[in-house]
């Protein structure tokens, strides 16, 4: 079983939600990515979703795409972000990393060759945001291959046959888009995204993560009610800018966020349970 | 896959396949939001393009408001001057909004009102598509914005006035180089998020599928006329064609009516900015590698870890990173050969075109010009070549002059 697929089933067994926090590697400098890592996890991450910087992410609201053009000032390439995922393995053999990011960089690196040094590095699932089902499939095979799980996105767009073609391309988790947009969005929906959710449980036996327009504890705690996990991206990457100039500060100040966050979606189960909160 | 497992693209040319590719290039690589919308627009596209309703509708405006057909024009003393082949210019440039952009954007906003949209978004460079989108959006009472790069709405300030006169929202990215590629992706992300009630005009024959095969429809009006009317002024096909290619909109309108023509060389003129081997260029085909950007697999200018790179041209039109699918294929295929011509000799030719023959040229279509002038004089007195002349110089007069040194 997947380090990933391992995750889910120690979570659902304990009736825990998982948490997915999101960091842009190398951002604001290569050397805060992995202490920030091992600190998201201290505060209660299970899965990281490390982004991959891109010139040219056409899916990211402002928030990450300042992220990536902080981190490109540092020439951070896919290279250097398995050599971050490589370091974090040394101490932390445990927590599932998965590379989320866009096409190109892996284009130019070589389907193959990208695969082997990412199962390498320690690295469980790649989520490729440019990538449908209908052009993934040598990526799928080559992945597949490696043992790594390949992430894919649903959205409130798909409808039911999308839905089913990629349930059956996937594995390890499916990511819900939250809504009409890029990350960072500011107008979940919640009844709108039990109604997506609830669409697609039928025809999949993957946990559901769902992400973009979480941003606090709040909508992480309402969203955790009805989904398997809760990916966290534009609310922690928001906060990079003000510490800049003070790195040392960022693992402490965004596992802060986390923390809130963990604590809320620990709360509904505390509450479910009879237990003390 | 090469050209030597295809065989040449010609003899019955029908790309592209069903789900966009040709070849190994195209496809529709975004984000799973856009998937569907992308389908609803192909399933729009392929209902109105053999309705008769539309095209007629199409076919009006043409007329009636572009001003089609162009005329296809003898520049005899510019062919003189160069001493070979007989050149005439398929004049773009006296199209309403003084490009071919508007066969586009005219044929988009049929489609968009078809399909019940109020609001038109665009991404432009120059300005020039953005102009025609604006210019269509007014004619038809639609909510218009445009995505333009911080740095070329400096560059283009008359442009941004243009589209603002006709009632457009300009609105100037901040993000990545702050050009065209930045545009380009700030108005998918509109998309995305206002996807509804929302069409996205696509200038260029790049973007997922449908846009590279929908605009090159589009824009084969250019190849359609020129056929007829070479035929009807010299009783033959031409020898060759040469067009511009920034995305390369107006050289596959030109090309596409006559790719089944073997006969027919075809070149594509591409930014060679300061020069190829300088590595200052905006020439993908030349001298970029495959790869996948704005929903696309083509050829395209990038580091070696993938990251797209800046690019260098006079022209604002060609500074681009990226091609359309399409000619990433026909240069795989060898059907149509691509070559690139500096700055400095589309300065020249600019020059040229404008004292021997009074027509004052886009910079863009100067770069097409400067190749043929390469070209013309190793070719036969009674050999025919057709350039695309896809856009007037207007828009470039204060650009020349700032080169120059002269102060307007």
């Amino acid at each position: 079983m997947s380090r990933i697929s391992g995750c889910f089933q120690n979570l659902r067994s304990t009736g825990r939600k998982a948490l997915i926090p999101y960091v842009t590697a190398g951002d604001p400098q290569p050397d805060v990515t992995v202490p920030l890592l091992h600190a998201l996890v201290e505060a209660g991450a299970d899965l990281l979703e490390i982004g991959v910087p891109f010139s040219d992410p056409m899916a990211d609201g402002p928030v990450i795409q300042a992220a990536c053009e902080r981190a490109l000032v540092h020439d951070v390439s896919l290279h250097q972000v398995l050599d971050m995922v490589r370091e974090f393995r040394k101490d932390n053999p445990v927590t599932p990393v998965v590379l989320m990011g866009y096409l190109n960089p892996i284009e130019a690196w070589g389907y193959k060759d990208f695969a082997r040094a990412a199962s390498d590095a320690g690295v469980d699932g790649v989520l490729t945001v440019d990538l449908p089902p209908e052009e993934a499939g040598l990526l799928k095979e080559v992945l597949q291959e490696q043992d790594l799980d390949m992430i894919f996105l649903l959205s409130p767009t798909s409808g039911k046959e999308r839905i089913r073609r990629i349930s059956a391309m996937a594995s390890g988790f499916l990511y819900y888009v939250s809504l009409k947009g890029v990350t960072g969005a500011k107008k979940l929906d919640i009844t709108a995204v039990a109604a997506g959710l609830a669409e697609i449980r039928p025809e999949t036996g993957l946990p559901l993560g769902v992400g973009f327009g979480i941003h606090d504890a709040e909508s992480a705690m309402r969203v955790a009610e009805i989904a398997d996990a809760v990916v966290v991206g534009s609310a922690l990457v928001s906060r990079i800018p003000a510490l800049q100039d003070t790195p040392d500060l960022i693992p402490g100040k965004l596992a802060d966020t986390v923390s809130e966050m963990r604590r809320a979606i620990d709360g509904i189960r505390s509450k479910r349970t009879g237990m003390q909160a | 896959m090469n050209a030597s497992s295809q065989g040449t693209a010609s003899v019955h040319y029908s790309m592209p396949d069903e789900n966009g590719h040709f070849g190994p290039y195209g496809g529709r690589f975004v984000a799973e939001t856009l998937m569907g919308p992308l389908e609803e627009l192909r399933l729009a596209y392929e209902k109105y393009c053999t309705d008769p309703e539309f095209i007629s509708e199409l076919d009006a405006d043409l007329a009636n408001f572009v001003g089609r057909p162009s005329p296809l024009y003898l520049a005899e003393r510019w062919s003189e001057r160069l001493g070979g082949a007989r050149i005439y210019l398929k004049r773009e440039d006296l199209n309403h909004t003084g490009a071919h952009k508007i066969n586009n954007t005219v044929g988009q906003a049929l489609l968009a009102k078809r399909m019940g949209k109020r609001r038109i978004i665009a991404e432009t460079g120059a300005g020039q598509h953005g102009v025609a989108t604006a210019t269509v959006a007014a004619r038809l009472g639609m909510e218009c914005v445009v995505y333009m790069g911080a740095e070329d709405i400096q560059r283009q300030a008359i442009n941004v006035y243009r589209m603002r006169l006709l009632g457009a929202d300009v609105v100037s990215v901040e993000s990545g180089s702050r050009t065209l590629k930045d545009a380009l992706n700030e108005a998918m992300r509109d998309w995305v998020t206002n996807v509804d009630e929302t069409f996205y005009i696509i200038g260029t024959v790049a973007g997922p599928h449908p846009y590279p095969a929908m605009v090159r429809d589009f824009q084969a009006v250019i190849g359609r006329e020129t056929r007829a009317q070479i035929l009807d002024r010299e009783g033959r096909l031409p020898d060759a064609l040469i067009a511009c290619v920034g995305g390369g909109s107006n050289a596959i309108g030109l090309f596409y009516p006559f790719i089944e023509d073997e006969g027919v060389a075809m070149y594509g003129v591409e930014g060679g900015g300061e020069g190829i081997d300088t590595g200052r260029h905006a020439a993908p085909l030349c001298d970029g590698r495959p790869g996948v950007l704005h929903g696309n697999r083509t050829y395209l200018i990038e580091d070696d870890n993938g990251q797209i790179t800046e690019t260098h041209s006079v022209s604002a039109g060609l500074d681009y990173p990226g091609v359309g699918p399409e000619h990433a294929w026909l240069k795989d295929s060898g059907r149509a050969r691509y070559v690139a011509a500096t700055d400095d000799e589309a300065m020249r030719a600019f020059h040229a075109l404008t004292r021997t023959e009074g027509i004052m040229p886009a910079l863009e279509s100067s770069h097409a010009l400067a190749y043929a002038a390469h070209l013309a004089p190793a070719m036969d007195r009674d050999s025919i070549l057709i350039i695309n002349l896809s856009g007037r110089g207007d828009k470039d007069v204060h650009t020349v002059a700032t080169l120059e040194g002269i102060k307007v």
